[in-house]
């Protein structure tokens, strides 16, 4: 069956711009371009005699006689490493057109996985997020600005405040007078400060490479932001951004022990993922080398499986008795942040998880990327982060309990726009991971589960991941941040606001765009066209 | 040494004081009334540090630790030694569920029965391997998902006719072994396991385990050695290797 799929893609080579370099034959780790040597095939085609000896003389000499290169379509999958490293720029990727009969409910990959599912019986594996055309609530929803009436500040010459922190608020503060007047009695939660609301989320050494890892920790350390190890443990080299860094706990405990609880910011119990609420994760031994084994502490090549539930976790109950486990362990000194995914009843849960004693709630939207997860469960299971947003707010509130927790939206955000959206919604502040790995070269070609990433992100071989330099993917980073800062900044402006404290859970500033009475009334917002 | 009264102490306060304890030096500590408090032990890291425990400890007890030797007198509650990390505990008892939760290293020793879904994603690295022993039956779900280290199960003071383990033992096993003196009936085999004869190795990494069992509990090795055992092995390091499509 697999022989009988038509190629996804067309690679295009330009054989006049081609100098013939060998770049490309050399560097597509999925082993697409090839030299081939069409033009002596061509010249042979004359001669009658001697033909076998000139054959045996080029035998010997083929791998020295660059010809033409030439692309196997079927292998391509357009992450353009090829095209953006090209001297010449004589490649050209183009979706094939002739692929698959057009037909609008049965779409090319139906297609294609049933065929390849025909061949194996296995469950089609995809990486990244959610591509599917899903409607967009942050498309739908657009902010307020100030005209006459209140006056807009400019950021320019005044001072705005992006500085959040994340961690639990008491319910009342108490005081008690002291010789130099009132003294704070009440015992603050431990908390963590971010300069600017934005966050990198769990990204695992294993799911993505060490370098990528350097790249956000390093990064993280100059924005005063935090990037999360994911669920592989850390690394050695990342001691020194410890400080900056969220340490995950997920069902399979990998590299859990007291020194990496206490060494991080901030402690993560992961329950689930947006890219796959409810299952378990499943690292191929493929991936699990030297590095990888000694961070996650367990054997080279065998496979790390994280089984879906924690199973010392079968409730409210007993995630409160895991959250005070951490709790104790590193002493009440860190923040303790679950991490959910965005599911029907995810206000009901978040409610629970407040009232278990979890500081921080991340909470990951359906378009929530992954290094590997079934594709029926990445495109079909869960819901849009917007509307898990203002549910899990507005219930907090009507609870009253919406200081015992900050709040992290995550799941598919793609600019400055949707952050300021999110924040709006209810958010505390936001995880980019996708728009974090494009910045540092990703094309979004949902091959990461191969292990094979061209930009050296999600790989673990070592060909691979030398292309990514942790000090530039820094940079890149950083000035993502810097970028996406400003523009925070002034949006807030134009809403007359100083400080991102007062747009957190501000609807008011919100308007809809074609959505439906029930979308407006999840949201919580009004229709556009409709004032104060 | 020192004697902490635990009858009626929040675990918060029992805890940090055994903490604040070790801090200061102390290194052996007994602790008197403890009904229930959880935590015990959990995160504390010194390979000096003996805690003897008169009572019956509360959930998570030992759990991240690394070094210290715990003795309980007495049950012990769920979660025992939850992704523990090296050290010794010894429960004069039964115990609840998930003990040995992701266990990376030291030894867990239980006298009598234990619940279900105890030994969980054990794993092991290099010389960190675990070992959870077992005196008597264990619940179902014992040694699922594991991934390495040892469990044993020596189904001792067993009722005429009652089963060694409940359903679905070793369940998704895809490291380490689980040694069982007995012959577990054959419907409570998962179905990534396999189940063999010991042979010398077993017997050398077996034999100063029972030794060091029958010193706690003051039983006869030489008759816990008589009787059948069997190990149970992964059939595959990679149980789930074929169930995608490449
Ligand atoms: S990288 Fe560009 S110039 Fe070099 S061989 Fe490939 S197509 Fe030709
Ligand atoms: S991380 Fe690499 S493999 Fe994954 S989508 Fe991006 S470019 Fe493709």
């Amino acid at each position: 069956m697999r022989n009988y799929l038509p190629p996804e893609y067309i690679v295009h080579i330009d054989q006049d711009r081609c100098r013939r370099c060998g770049e490309c034959v050399r560097t597509c780790a999925f082993g697409t371009l090839r030299f081939e040597h069409g033009a002596w095939r061509q010249a042979m085609s004359v001669f009658q005699h001697g033909r076998d000896d000139l054959e045996r003389v080029f035998d010997r000499i083929r791998d020295n006689v660059p010809d033409r290169v030439a692309a196997d379509n079927k292998k391509c999958v357009q992450c353009h490493y090829c095209v953006a490293h090209c001297p010449e720029g004589a490649i050209s990727i183009q979706p094939n057109p002739l692929a698959y009969r057009g037909n609008h409910h049965w779409e090319p990959h139906h297609l294609k996985n049933i065929w390849l599912q025909a061949e194996t019986g296995g469950m089609v594996l995809t990486g990244s997020g959610n591509d599917k055309a899903y409607f967009s609530y942050f498309d739908h929803m657009v902010l307020d600005a100030c005209q006459v009436t209140n006056p807009s500040i400019d950021p320019l010459r005044e001072p705005m405040e992006l500085r959040t922190y994340l961690g639990s608020l008491p319910d009342a503060l108490e005081f008690e007078s002291g010789p130099e007047g009132p003294v704070l009695k009440t015992r603050l939660a431990p908390s963590v400060r971010l300069d600017t609301p934005l966050v990198f989320p769990a990204m695992s050494y294993g799911a993505i490479s060490l370098n990528a890892q350097k790249a956000l920790a390093k990064a993280a350390v100059s924005c005063g932001i935090l990037m999360n190890t994911g669920e592989g443990g850390m690394h050695e080299d990342l001691y020194p951004y410890a400080h900056r860094m969220v340490v995950q706990v997920a069902s399979g405990r990998f590299g859990v022990n007291p020194g990496y609880l206490r060494r991080g910011a901030v402690v993560e119990i992961k329950i689930g993922q947006g890219a796959k609420p409810g299952i378990g994760g499943h690292l191929p031994g493929e991936k699990v080398d030297e590095g990888v084994s000694q961070t996650r502490m367990i054997p080279v090549g065998s496979d790390a499986l994280s089984p879906a539930p924690h199973h010392d976790i079968y409730s409210i109950e007993d995630l409160s008795q895991l959250i005070f486990a951490l709790k104790e362990a590193t002493e009440y000194t860190k923040p303790v942040s679950v991490k959910i995914a965005a599911v029907h009843n995810v206000a009901a849960i978040a409610s629970g998880i407040a009232r278990a004693g979890a500081d921080i709630i991340t909470i990951d939207g359906f378009r929530g990327g992954t290094g590997a997860t079934p594709l029926a469960i990445r495109d079909h299971v869960g819901i849009p982060i917007e509307m898990a947003l203002a549910a899990v707010d507005d219930r907090l509130r009507r609870e009253g309990i919406r200081n015992r927790v900050s709040l992290v939206a995550s799941g598919g955000i793609r600019h400055s726009g949707d952050v300021a959206k999110a924040i709006a919604l209810g958010a505390d502040a936001v995880a980019i991971g996708t728009a974090a790995l494009i910045a540092m070269g990703c094309r979004l070609c949902q091959k990461c589960y191969t292990g094979n990433c061209n930009w050296g992100i999600a790989t673990q071989k070592p060909e691979l991941t030398a292309r990514l330099d942790p000090d530039r993917a820094a940079e890149n980073l950083a000035n993502l941040i810097r970028g996406w800062s400003l523009e925070l900044k002034e949006i807030l402006g134009a809403l007359g606001l100083n400080s991102v404290e007062s747009l957190r859970g501000s609807r008011l500033r919100l308007r809809g765009v074609g959505l439906s009475d029930a979308d407006l009334q999840v949201l919580g917002i009004r229709n556009a066209g409709v004032g104060a | 040494m020192l004697r902490i009264d635990a009858a009626g102490v929040h675990y918060r306060h029992l805890n940090e004081q055994i903490r604040e304890t070790v801090r200061a030096g102390e290194t052996v500590l007994v602790l008197d009334n403890v009904n229930g408090q959880r935590y015990i032990g959990t995160g504390l890291e010194s390979d000096q540090v003996r805690i003897t425990i008169h009572g019956v400890p509360g959930n998570d007890l030992a759990a991240f630790m690394s070094g210290p030797a715990i003795t309980v007198w007495g049950n012990a509650q769920d979660g025992v030694s939850n992704t523990m990390n090296s050290g010794t505990v010894v429960v004069h008892g039964g115990a609840g569920d998930v003990l040995g939760y992701g266990m990376r290293g030291g030894k867990l020793f239980i006298r009598g029965d234990v619940g279900y879904r105890v030994g969980i994603h054990m794993k092991e690295y290099k010389d960190l391997v675990p070992v959870l022993m077992v005196g008597g039956r264990a619940g179902a779900f014992f040694g699922e998902y594991m991934a390495g280290g040892r469990l044993i199960l020596l189904g001792l003071d067993r009722p005429a006719g009652s089963p060694l383990t409940g359903d679905y033992l070793g369940t998704g096993m895809h490291g380490g072994v689980i040694y069982l003196r007995g012959r577990p009936e054959e419907h409570t085999l998962g179905r990534e396991v396999k189940m063999f004869d010991l042979d010398e190795v077993d017997w050398a990494f077996l034999n100063p385990l029972l030794d060091e069992f029958c010193r706690y509990y003051d039983r006869d090795p030489g008759r816990l050695r008589a009787a059948e055992f069997r190990k149970l092995v992964p059939v595959s390091h990679r149980p789930y290797g074929l169930l995608y499509t490449p």
